[in-house]
């Protein structure tokens, strides 16, 4: 016999002595095992869920605090403030002159973000530094005009009730990409119920499959 | 809210290369307008990106024979063989990071989505495709100009030409804006090139619209060329045109010249090879 099948017969001797040698400490063992798995799961699950999304995401508030229920009360529809131009551009969000179509220096009520609009903003004649939560990254071309006039589709398809809060959410940056977290959702899994739950490529070319029969080349979306 | 497609446009261009003086007003503006970097020292042309290139052609004779002639070289946007949309750049890319747009011609690049292999500068026929080696430095102060509807690229991203699809995007939604989805206005799709030449040398719009300019001077044969079916697109008209077009790229950009050794400057010959085919409006030899 050579001396490497006698090893080989001794190293396969050995392991089958030990085995049973240590077979009821083998089963406390697994129990063990068996919990501290679990225990290690959760711990990597819950700090997944709910560390992760908080340590990925920045918050910043709002310069002040916007009621958009009380606007479209008192101004009217979308577009009283979020237009089109005549080239078919959009306005998005309405600079200080806009506003200055019905606000003076005088504050229109007595809330506390009023007042800091009129001194902070007004006063100084300077824009506000709004945080746009849907502002999509530098390679996108998004054409409202395509969307809206020639589509059809209203604001709420893709904004969502944001005209019905009374408040402003504070904008969550993703720290990696800088990209607000509308575009990835609230789910940090993903999953999405409302249209406007999420806004990334994927959802844009579902949409655009089941509408136009086509995802679009990637131009359609791209610049 | 159901669409219909809505009718292919197949954008083109055609450059008159005796009208052309070769002052590189089409690089400059193509520059300014679609954020195109530039170096420290511009004259390392291995290192510079010029989507819109103007090359010096001569007829290589001595005085006083000389002759010069002037060929702006943008992004060709080639249909591919057959114009199946297969061109060069596209088959070749392995991220689908280039595609071929069926409703305009146009030929895209996403820089987000280019990861840097650089097989389509490999692939191109017409050095139209760049890659940026840097990433792109603006002198103090001069981010504030670059233009809002051109994404900027990276380090380790090839760009190219687009045609100014930005300008494309504008004129439709211009059209939307007027309640006319169908039909985008020709003036009101140009790229920067086109308006920036000082000679009127190139002219562009939609080779499929016979109402426009660039339609009037190339008249595009629909049919593939009975030589090579690969050929599709031929300028009926003998002074017009491509640049290699025996290859079955169907660029289109084609050019125009009054003289005959400018338009045997647009592909490679073989000793006797131009004399059999010169009158056959330009450039196709059976080959397969």
């Amino acid at each position: 016999m050579s001396e490497i099948e006698n090893k080989a017969e001794n190293g396969s001797t050995e392991i089958a002595g030990e085995g049973t040698a240590g077979e009821a400490k083998d089963d406390k063992g697994l129990g063990l095992g068996v919990i501290f798995f679990i225990i290690a799961f959760v711990a990597c699950f819950l700090s997944g869920t709910l560390l992760f999304p908080k340590l990925l995401y920045s918050k910043k508030e709002q310069p002040f605090n916007f009621d958009h229920a009380l606007h479209v009360g008192e101004a009217g529809d979308c577009e009283t403030c979020h237009s089109l131009r005549e080239d078919g551009s959009f306005t998005g969000i309405p600079k200080l002159a806009t506003c200055l179509d019905c606000h003076t220096e005088e504050p229109l009520g007595e809330t506390e973000d009023e007042a800091v609009f009129t001194e902070e903003y007004v006063a100084k004649e300077k824009e506000v530094p709004w945080l746009v939560y849907s502002r999509q990254p530098d390679c996108v071309f998004f054409s409202h005009v395509a969307h809206t006039q020639a589509g059809g589709m209203d604001c709420v398809s893709c904004h969502g009730h944001i005209g019905e809060s009374t408040s402003s959410r504070p904008y969550e940056e993703n720290r990696i990409t800088g990209y607000s977290r509308d575009i990835w959702g609230q789910n940090i899994f993903g999953i999405k119920k409302n249209s406007w739950d999420r806004m990334k490529m994927d959802d844009c070319a579902k949409c655009h499959k089941k509408e136009t029969g086509h995802q679009g080349y990637c131009f359609q979306c791209h610049k | 809210m159901k669409q219909e497609n809505n009718k292919a446009y197949k954008f083109g261009m055609v450059i008159d290369l005796d009208k052309c003086t070769g002052c590189g007003s089409c690089m400059v503006s193509c520059m300014s307008e679609n954020n195109v970097p530039f170096k420290e020292d511009e004259s390392k042309k291995k290192d510079s990106i010029t989507w819109m290139r103007v090359y010096k052609l001569t007829n290589g004779k001595s005085f006083p024979d000389t002759e010069v002639v002037y060929m702006p070289r943008p992004c060709q946007h080639c249909g591919g063989k057959g114009d199946h949309g297969h061109s060069p750049c596209v088959s070749v890319c392995p991220a689908v990071a280039t595609d071929y747009g069926y409703d305009t011609g146009i030929v895209s690049q996403i820089y987000t989505r280019c990861f840097g292999c650089r097989y389509c500068m490999g692939a191109c026929p017409y050095h139209a495709r760049y890659f940026n080696w840097w990433d792109p430095k603006w002198p103090e102060g001069m981010e504030n100009y670059l233009s809002p509807n051109v994404s900027p690229r990276m380090r380790g991203v090839v760009e190219k030409c687009s045609f100014c699809y930005h300008r494309y995007q504008a004129a439709r939604d211009q059209a939307y804006a007027q309640g006319n989805k169908d039909e985008i206005d020709e003036e009101n799709y140009q790229t920067a090139c086109t308006t920036a030449c000082p000679s009127g040398a190139i002219v562009f719009g939609d080779l499929n619209n016979p109402a426009h300019a660039v339609h009037e001077i190339v008249k595009p044969d629909p049919h593939p060329d009975p030589r090579n079916k690969h050929v599709v697109g031929k300028s009926r008209n003998p002074k017009v045109f491509r640049l290699l077009e025996r290859l079955g790229t169907n660029p289109k950009v084609y050019y125009l010249s009054e003289r005959e050794w400018v338009r045997k400057a647009g592909d490679n010959y073989l000793d006797g090879e131009w004399d059999k085919i010169k009158n056959h409006h330009g450039a196709t030899l059976s080959n397969d």
